[in-house]
């Protein structure tokens, strides 16, 4: 749910990577971190375990500039991929404007990748939200990798619908930022589109 | 039917912050914070101005969701009402309605049960002013436009063209 703030002049809208552990969501985040200004990002959040696997989420916010006069801002949330932590994946797709689905290139993790769709398209029914009506990125992950799978086998079994995707590995940051405009820019423009509040459960992938 | 966008206008935020900066005079708060569920700061009043209100707006709100997790599990609809004391400064957090957080931080100036006393009392008017904007939300996207409509494609590249 965006928040539009007209005394502030303020557009806010949160982002969700959503994929199973260990696929580089935070990764994502921390190399958006490290490579945005100081002027435009806030402080970034980890909940994480004592062996650094996140716990709650990550939190990253970052005001991209503005828009028609209004400060676009936008906070990133990470879920934890574990397969345990699914009470707390729910809780944190609350209000989601935007998702990025993180997929794990490796070979071996393709069951993981395809359980963790499915669970997003399940969670995300249980606020109100059909995948397919949403803004919706999939990010292929670890490309970089020599076991990565061939990216028409994870087209055709993560991306039916063929939504926006990039190739990327976000230990070196390739790919990263393009997932990120990709889905920014598909919130802004169902913003920009937004009539009379919609979902639409039954139309779910 | 789900929100998908909850509208401050100039006049809800002003009585907004009218009830906030009363409120933290009234309960003797360091700070005052509303939050919506979905981690957004709304609003805030108080002598807290240089905290990390955005990190705080998204702590709150994922701890009131895991409160709430946990109150299902023992078979309560939700936790309303949340304390948490520490060695200077304490926190009140109680639920407005179904979408809202306030959040209270106070010292050894002010005390738990003044605290509650003027929450209670600030609780309904900010539920009526949150009930008059999501009204006016819904009343908005149901007749007009999105106020974005006219937002271009080179608009939204512009914001990436660093």
């Amino acid at each position: 749910m965006s928040f539009i703030n007209y005394s502030s002049r303020e557009i806010n809208c949160k982002i969700v990577y959503y994929g199973p552990g260990l696929c580089g969501k935070t990764t994502n985040l921390q190399h958006i971190y490290a490579k945005t200004n100081p002027d435009v990002k806030g402080k970034m959040i980890s909940l994480e375990t004592e062996t650094e696997r996140t716990l709650f989420f990550d939190f990253l916010p970052l005001a991209l500039g503005e828009i028609r006069g209004f400060k676009t801002r936008f906070h990133l949330y990470t879920v934890p991929g574990q397969v345990f932590y699914d009470a707390s994946r729910k809780l944190i797709l609350k209000g989601v404007d935007g998702v990025v689905f993180v997929a794990d290139s490796q070979i071996e993790r393709m069951e993981a990748n395809i359980e963790s769709l499915d669970n997003l398209k399940i969670n995300l029914l249980d606020q109100g939200y059909a995948l397919d009506s949403i803004p919706y990125v999939v990010q292929y992950n670890k490309r970089d990798l020599p076991n990565a799978a061939p990216l028409d086998e994870m087209r055709r079994l993560l991306n039916p619908t063929q939504v926006p995707d990039y190739e990327a590995s976000a230990a070196t940051g390739e790919g990263v930022f393009e997932t990120l405009k990709a889905v920014a820019k598909g919130v802004l423009t169902n913003l920009k589109n937004m009539g009379p509040a919609q979902t639409n459960p039954e139309s779910a992938r | 039917m789900l929100q998908t966008q909850f509208m401050m206008r100039e006049e809800d935020s002003r009585d907004l912050q009218a009830v906030l900066e009363r409120l933290a005079v009234d309960a003797r708060a360091r700070g005052v914070f509303v939050v919506d569920k979905t981690g957004q700061l709304i609003g805030e009043a108080g002598e807290m101005m240089g905290v990390d209100s955005t990190s705080l707006a998204s702590l709150a709100a994922g701890c009131v969701a895991a409160t709430g997790g946990l109150a299902l599990i023992f078979g309560e609809e939700e936790f309303p009402t949340h304390y948490h004391q520490g060695e200077r400064d304490n926190l009140h957090i109680t639920l407005l309605g179904e979408r809202m957080i306030l959040l209270v931080v106070f010292d050894e100036r002010s005390s738990l049960g003044l605290v509650r006393l003027r929450v209670k009392k600030a609780g309904g008017e900010l539920a009526r002013i949150f009930e008059e904007a999501r009204k006016k939300s819904e009343a908005q996207a149901a007749s007009t436009a999105s106020p974005f409509a006219d937002i271009t494609d080179d608009d939204i590249d512009n914001l990436f063209s660093d």
